[in-house]
């Protein structure tokens, strides 16, 4: 398979549905989580990807990692489409894709100590690395992250938040892994210990040479993290552009709407803006609308919206946007 | 327009451990006006939610709230469970981030809302019924009419916080606390809700307490602000004040610790170390250990809130550098 140099992560046509009981002796209901998306990852770049609850993010992520086996698509890591990998050849590109889980308390065991818990990926990934090697890659990734030596024999239920998240990292950072998924990883931070993770995820990415694929609900915290930014809504990607663009001059009225929706830190800004509320809430996406999800919240949805499902258009440049009526509005 | 409706005074909140006491509010003070709405802001931990709650008469059984809150003339604090249970609900309500936990799952909306008007207005079921109608469609809950014969599971997150504001606000109370009442919701949906505060305040003169960590919420929607760190307010003041001329260090903290949805990337600049133990609280300023203007004086003792030319109270010796720090940022 010949792949730009330049790119590290090809994802095409990701399918992911999920199968709901309803009851018994009822059929069961199709859910589906991500609808036939496609974008790739350039190395050392950091791609955003927002969206509201139920958007499909954080399952869109774990199909990256095969974390959740998507239903179609493919996903091709350095030329390997790794939906087709054998369980053993996964095991060994593991060590390239790590992932950090937003709640970080919850995602360490409580029965093992901060330096089980970060060497525990090598033990499985590199099960032939000698005792005190390990050891002494737990230390480096300790010290990268910020977390003193004499921690190394603590459990996570010593530690607070900000500082769980910092062992979560050095796990994800122990295999040297080339992309990380990164799961709302700040969103249950505090302000000022969440912007001391962002500064060192920034500093990391830097000093390994990471790829980050940054999945966060908070528009603020992703356009200070991404250069390039995917919108979802309902599974299906909206817009994507660079994270300039995106911000500047939204093209898809979903994204619109939700810039005009962030809250601004600034109370002059806050009072002159007047918010274009969308109406209503999220369509369930058990059973969403036809043709354009987007077009029951939509300010500008006509008949047409309704009856076909718009294709991602690639507009200009890296732009695509998902809106039969972009060029009007 | 200029009566206050809130008067809270020398406000201290402690909780007895099994081998000692930790004070969670220390002398707060604070007045509010009918129409005003004052934000509470401040990381986990720094007792902004434990002062409403006492306030609310719903502390924890091992907590104890000292000092005296006033809710237009009749003293809160201390007051017996009996004479609480009238006032609550009818003069002062209080509504939390999660609203399904605030719900009774076992009664339909209708049920719910009704009971609070038969016992706060003793009024009859027929009327109480139309009343609770009409006050979910002041809350612009679209499809009301299904929405009240409904149970609470049966609701959307951004439905079950209409439903709660409405509820709060069946008999007009003076004071309305809100909890992080946005936390949990999306953005768009965020959006509305703050739009809805905003008319409600108006239209009632309800002054409205915002406990949020969200400097954005704060920006759009309080008229003055607060900020607590280790159960004390370090600085109050008009929002205005406080975000374009902060004079205490954790108030700029705070500030350059948020990412900025209306500007470009650049590197953040954090409010270094942890937040603080409260059992182990250190000894003069409690932000001494985080904070860049430190000095011997800051160890020794601990700054008085003190007023300061322009309206505002601060509580640090270095309220000056400060000032010169933000002109260069």
């Amino acid at each position: 398979m010949q792949q730009d140099p330049g790119v590290l992560l090809n994802v095409e046509n990701l399918t992911k549905t999920f199968e709901i009981h309803a009851g018994f002796m009822r059929q069961p209901l199709t859910l589906t989580a991500v609808d036939n998306v496609s974008f790739t990852v350039g190395r050392g770049e950091t791609l955003g990807i927002v969206g509201e609850s139920g958007c499909g993010k954080s399952t869109l992520g774990r199909c990256i990692l095969q974390l959740i086996e998507p239903d179609d698509g493919k996903v091709v890591w350095l030329g390997k489409d790794l939906t087709a990998l054998s369980k053993d050849e996964m095991r060994r590109t593991r060590q390239d894709l790590q992932i950090i889980f937003q709640d970080p308390l919850a995602s360490l065991n409580p029965r093992m100590t901060v330096g089980e818990i970060i060497a525990d990926p090598l033990k499985t990934l590199r099960p032939e690395m000698k005792a005190k090697q390990r050891m002494a890659r737990v230390m480096e990734m300790m010290e990268a992250v910020g977390l003193l030596p004499e921690m190394i024999n603590r459990y996570p239920h010593e530690f607070s938040g900000g500082q769980a998240q910092r062992i979560g990292i050095a796990r994800a950072l122990v295999t040297e892994p080339k992309l990380i998924v990164c799961d709302e990883p700040v969103s249950a931070l505090d302000v000022s210990i969440q912007a001391q993770i962002l500064n060192l995820l920034a500093d990391l990415k830097e000093q390994f040479g990471l790829t980050l694929v940054f999945i966060s609900h908070d528009l603020s915290v992703v356009r200070h993290v991404s250069d390039r930014i995917m919108v979802l809504y309902l599974g299906r990607i909206a817009e994507l552009a660079t994270s300039e663009e995106l911000y500047t001059d939204p093209r898809h009225p979903y994204t619109r709407a939700l810039l005009t929706a962030v809250p601004i830190a600034d109370p002059k800004l806050a009072r002159e803006r007047t918010i274009e509320g969308l109406k209503g809430e999220i369509p369930s996406p058990i059973n969403p609308p036809s043709g354009c999800y987007f077009r029951t919240r939509c300010p500008h949805a006509q008949e047409r919206c309704a009856q076909v499902t718009p294709p991602l258009e690639h507009i200009e440049g890296g732009r695509y946007v998902s809106c039969i009526r972009w060029q009007e509005i | 327009m200029s009566d206050t409706v809130l008067d809270v005074k020398g406000l201290s909140v402690t909780f007895e451990l099994h081998d000692r006491e930790v004070r969670a509010v220390t002398d707060m003070n604070f007045s509010l006006k009918a129409g005003e709405t004052l934000a509470v802001v401040g990381e986990s931990g720094s007792g902004k939610s434990q002062a409403f709650l006492s306030i609310m008469g719903l502390l924890a059984r091992n907590g104890r709230a000292t000092g005296s809150a006033k809710l237009a003339g009749t003293e809160l604090v201390g007051m017996n469970p009996r004479d609480l249970d009238e006032i609550r609900g009818r003069d002062i309500a209080m509504i939390f981030q999660d609203p399904m936990t605030s719900l009774n799952p076992y009664m339909r909306i209708s049920e719910q809302m009704v009971e609070v008007l038969e016992r706060h207005k003793r009024m009859k079921p027929a009327e109480a019924l139309e009343r609770a109608r009409t006050m979910l469609e002041t809350v612009r809950l679209p499809d009301a009419k299904r929405v009240i014969r409904a149970y609470p599971h049966e609701l959307s997150g951004g439905q079950r916080q209409r439903v709660m504001i409405a509820m709060a606000l069946l008999c007009e109370p003076k004071v309305l606390i809100a909890d992080e009442p946005t936390t949990a919701l999306d953005v768009t949906v965020q959006a509305q809700m703050l739009k809805l505060f905003e008319e409600l305040t108006d239209t009632f003169d309800t002054a409205l307490v915002m406990i949020t960590h969200d400097l954005g919420v704060v920006a759009g929607l309080a008229d003055q602000m607060m900020v607590m760190y280790a159960g004390r307010a370090v600085e109050k003041g008009n929002v205005d004040e406080l975000f374009y001329s902060p004079r205490h260090p954790y108030t700029l903290g705070l500030l350059h610790s948020t990412p900025r949805v209306e500007n470009k990337r650049g590197r953040l600049d954090p409010v270094a170390g942890l937040p603080p133990n409260l059992t182990h609280l250190p000894p003069g300023c409690a932000f001494n250990p985080r904070c860049a203007f430190k000095t011997d004086q800051c160890v020794k003792e601990r700054p008085a809130l003190i007023p300061r030319t322009d309206g505002r109270v601060t509580a640090c010796f270095h309220d000056d550098a400060v000032k010169e720090k933000e002109k260069v940022a």
